[in-house]
């Protein structure tokens, strides 16, 4: 992501050190991850130390510092979804694509995560992929639905 | 574009666009909310205009995509107006014949009706359905009949009507005094009076003020708010502006999580309508009264729902909590008085304001006033959004409207109050839901989420996994909980493995008191709820973990085992061909054996096995019988015998 870029995300929020975390959300949003370079440009652009940048970018969970896979495996672990079985699909797609939650594969293929609550209860378990929702999800399934992605 | 500048002038376009309506003229509403689409409502809505179009009706009959209906086990959901015709889980195919059937041939489609799975009867107007039947939907029904992206819909149904009151007929401090009257208490989880709230912020000397709806839900199996904001966002406008107005703010916020994307854009849609219309903005409605609004993505993270970090998020920084000696009402954000609701709190102010506090008060219980919305998940049969009044037994939701537990299976407990709250079981189903009563029964309201848990639910499991959840979120900016919780989980963890020993119990419960007692904000001091609230209804599950290494509720993977019935097994290979381990041993006619070494214990085996053969159990707390001897594999037919 160029300097050009940023910047001008940074000018929609009037460069205000307030708009950080929108800042860094929508640059996440446009690159999927948010490299070395893009967090320096925003630290200087908003005059917000580099430190207390890496700070937001480690502590909330939508931010990533390493590129994702082409595909974003998201698994609702909600309690809805928990007591319908929802571990048990995670453990088949950790099975089916080899990584874990957090971890992107080696292909850039895949990158799984957890989460908490999509608020599909009514269809747990529930495995979104690439922002689209598969509801009543089983570890059989799971596998099948997995093959659409490779 | 019109710019409204008076009360006068919304009443004149009220009627002018209700004149444009005729209440005969047939109305699709389809339910668009974030449920219904994962079902393929939008397919059903492009089908529906094309179908139209092909039959000629395009113009004779109106198509509304509204927001959630609450009734989303059955989506996506169709109602027919003015005859209110319902039909559920709809698929694009089934378009043609809705229109030629029902909108020309004003026939009801047997197949799509609701079909009352205890009496057998089929149910065609949504209000008779029992699971709206029973409910009092005061918030929450305008859902239905609202087209989020429309403003126009809103002003139909009477929208803005309590902020030009206020604005027109009542000072600022008759709004303050009509919301403290109606005693309506945070729906957030809290309880707080929303008004004793207000009045600290509006008493304060400082004349910037802020006003701020919580939009971060995060509890998991909750997502009242999200259907709200996403249904009828003009709704959580209006209260917003009119708690502007009592306390005295000019701008306000909304932080609304990242994952409700939709949420997101419809509340910015409505946002840009109230400024073109008049209704935020500069000089709103001609009072002279000046409020502005701005959208705030939360960036994920469970612990920015807690006020004081939710405020420090809104200041771009990592959201975490702090002590309040000072309530954020008096020092909030950027140390100004800062009123924050939730979602729901907000949507029930213009409804106060107009019908008044005693109409409101006429609700609930002598504590807790009005409806709450209720998200009814988990092992129910009528999943979805359910609102009625406080004082509803508990059994009433779950068994009149949730319509039980599907299965056959017995109801074990509900769990309300999110990851604070606690674990209820059937002997005080009786209680009547509301702030008070429901600590008491050492559960709490939380935001409202209801999870039933049926006899395959571990309860030890449950508690390990709200404090997994909540280790997880936990900022980490103090001990009790970043600590506590870490070892809470593990001692927990380590019971449900079977890994349990004795003094567990007594640990736990000397972390729960220090998380208590020590932590900074709620998160930490309620973290404990779920793992004390299960020890109390069901503290022989702790018991037969530790002692026994069994898992009464045959749930907890390390501690069960598959097992085929040789006496069962019918040899229809259906568990060897869905089984993903390749663990299961199976030739014709020969009885299926699990080779325990390579079983994952997924359960796909005890899925698939044909009901009517149930050869498939689980097992805890005991060995696994040896495998039948290879000579007695073979099934016989019974044409053999």
């Amino acid at each position: 992501m160029n300097n050009a870029k940023i910047d001008q995300i940074i000018d929609q929020h009037d460069g205000e050190a307030s708009s950080l975390i929108q800042v860094l959300l929508q640059i996440q949003s446009e690159n999927n991850w948010l490299p070395k370079e893009a967090l320096e440009r925003v630290s200087q652009r908003l005059d917000v130390p580099l430190t207390r940048v890496q700070h937001i970018a480690t502590f909330y969970k939508a931010f990533s510092l390493v590129p994702k896979g082409r595909h974003g495996v998201h698994i609702c672990m909600g309690t809805a979804c928990h007591v319908r079985g929802a571990a048990r699909v995670l453990d088949a797609v950790q099975d089916q694509i080899g990584i874990h939650p957090g971890e992107t594969d080696l292909d850039l293929n895949f990158s799984l995560e957890t989460v908490n609550c999509l608020g599909c209860c009514a269809l747990g378990p529930v495995v979104e992929i690439d922002g689209k929702t598969h509801g009543k999800m089983t570890p059989g399934q799971s596998a099948d639905v997995l093959k659409q992605y490779e | 574009m019109p710019l409204i500048n008076s009360p006068a002038e919304l009443d004149t376009f009220r009627e002018d666009i209700l004149s444009q309506r005729d209440p005969n003229k047939p109305c699709i509403t389809l339910c668009s909310g974030s449920a219904c689409h994962a079902t393929g409502s939008h397919d059903v809505a492009a089908r529906l205009a094309e179908e139209l179009e092909k039959q000629g009706l395009a113009k004779e009959v109106d198509i509304r995509r509204t927001g959630c209906h609450g009734f989303c086990e059955r989506g996506p959901i169709i109602v027919i107006h003015p005859d209110e015709i319902c039909y559920f889980q709809i698929q694009p195919d089934d378009v043609p014949e809705i229109i030629t059937e029902t909108i020309k041939g004003k026939k009801v489609i047997e197949r799509l009706v609701y079909d009352d799975p205890a009496t057998n009867e089929k149910i065609v107007q949504e209000s008779k359905i029992p699971f709206y039947k029973h409910q009092q939907r005061l918030v929450f029904g305008s859902n239905s009949s609202v087209d989020p992206k429309s403003i126009d819909d809103y002003l139909a149904i009477g929208g803005y009507n309590a902020l030009a009151k206020a604005l027109d007929r009542m000072t600022d401090e008759e709004v303050l005094e009509e919301i403290k009257k109606s005693n309506l208490r945070g729906r957030g989880g809290g309880g707080f009076p929303a008004g004793r709230k207000w009045e600290g912020s509006r008493n304060d000397p400082e004349p910037v003020k802020y006003v701020i709806v919580n939009a971060d839900e995060g509890d998991p199996g909750a997502y009242m708010d999200r259907s709200l904001l996403e249904g009828n966002p003009h709704a959580i406008l209006e209260g917003l502006t009119l708690g502007a107005y009592a306390i005295g703010a000019h701008e306000g916020y909304i932080y609304v999580r990242q994952e409700y994307p939709l949420a997101v854009e419809n509340v910015h849609t409505a946002i840009r309508l109230a400024e073109e219309y008049g209704f935020l903005g500069k000089n709103i409605l001609g009072s002279g009264f000046d409020f502005e609004v701005k959208v705030h993505k939360g960036a994920g993270a469970f612990v920015c729902g807690e006020s004081t970090a939710l405020m420090t998020a809104l200041e771009g920084r990592v959201g975490e909590p702090r002590p309040k000696y000072i309530r954020s009402n008096i020092k909030g954000l950027w140390e100004k008085p800062s009123v924050l609701n939730n979602v729901e709190t907000w949507a029930n102010v213009p409804m106060i304001i107009n019908k008044g506090a005693d109409w409101f008060t006429e609700h609930g219980t002598e504590t807790s006033k009005g409806t709450k919305i209720f998200s009814l998940v988990g092992k129910i049969t009528n999943t979805g959004l359910v609102e009625v009044p406080m004082g509803t037994p508990l059994k009433d939701i779950i068994f009149k409207i949730g319509g039980g537990i599907p299965g056959g299976r017995k109801f074990k407990a509900v769990q309300t109050g999110g990851p604070s709250g606690g674990c209820i079981p059937e002997d005080q189903l009786d209680l009547p839901v509301g702030f008070d009563e429901l600590t008491k029964a050492g559960s709490m309201m939380g935001s409202g989420g209801m999870i039933v848990m049926d006899e395959d639910t571990c309860m030890v499991d449950v508690a390990r996994y709200f404090i997994e959840f909540l280790t997880d979120e936990s900022c980490g900016k103090c001990v009790p909980c970043r600590e506590g919780l870490r070892q809470m989980l593990k001692i927990l963890t380590n019971i449900t493995q079977g890994k349990g020993k004795e003094g567990d119990i007594e640990l736990l419960e000397a972390l729960s008191e220090t998380a208590m007692e020590a932590a900074l904000c709620a998160l930490g001091k309620s973290a404990p709820n779920p793992f004390l609230s299960t020890l109390r209804y069901f503290r022989e599950e702790y018991e037969a973990h530790i002692n026994e290494k069994r898992c009464p509720a045959l749930s907890c993977k390390e501690l069960i085992n598959y097992y085929i019935d040789p006496t069962k097994c019918k040899a229809c290979r259906m568990c060897f061909r869905k089984c993903p381990a390749n663990a299961i041993d199976s030739a014709k006619n020969k009885v299926h054996i699990i080779d325990q070494e390579k079983c994952t214990k997924c359960g796909t085996c005890f899925e698939v096995c044909p009901p009517k053969f149930g050869a498939v159990t689980k097992i805890s707390g005991q060995p696994v019988p040896p495998p039948v001897p290879e000579e007695e594999r073979t099934i016989r037919k019974s044409k053999d015998k």
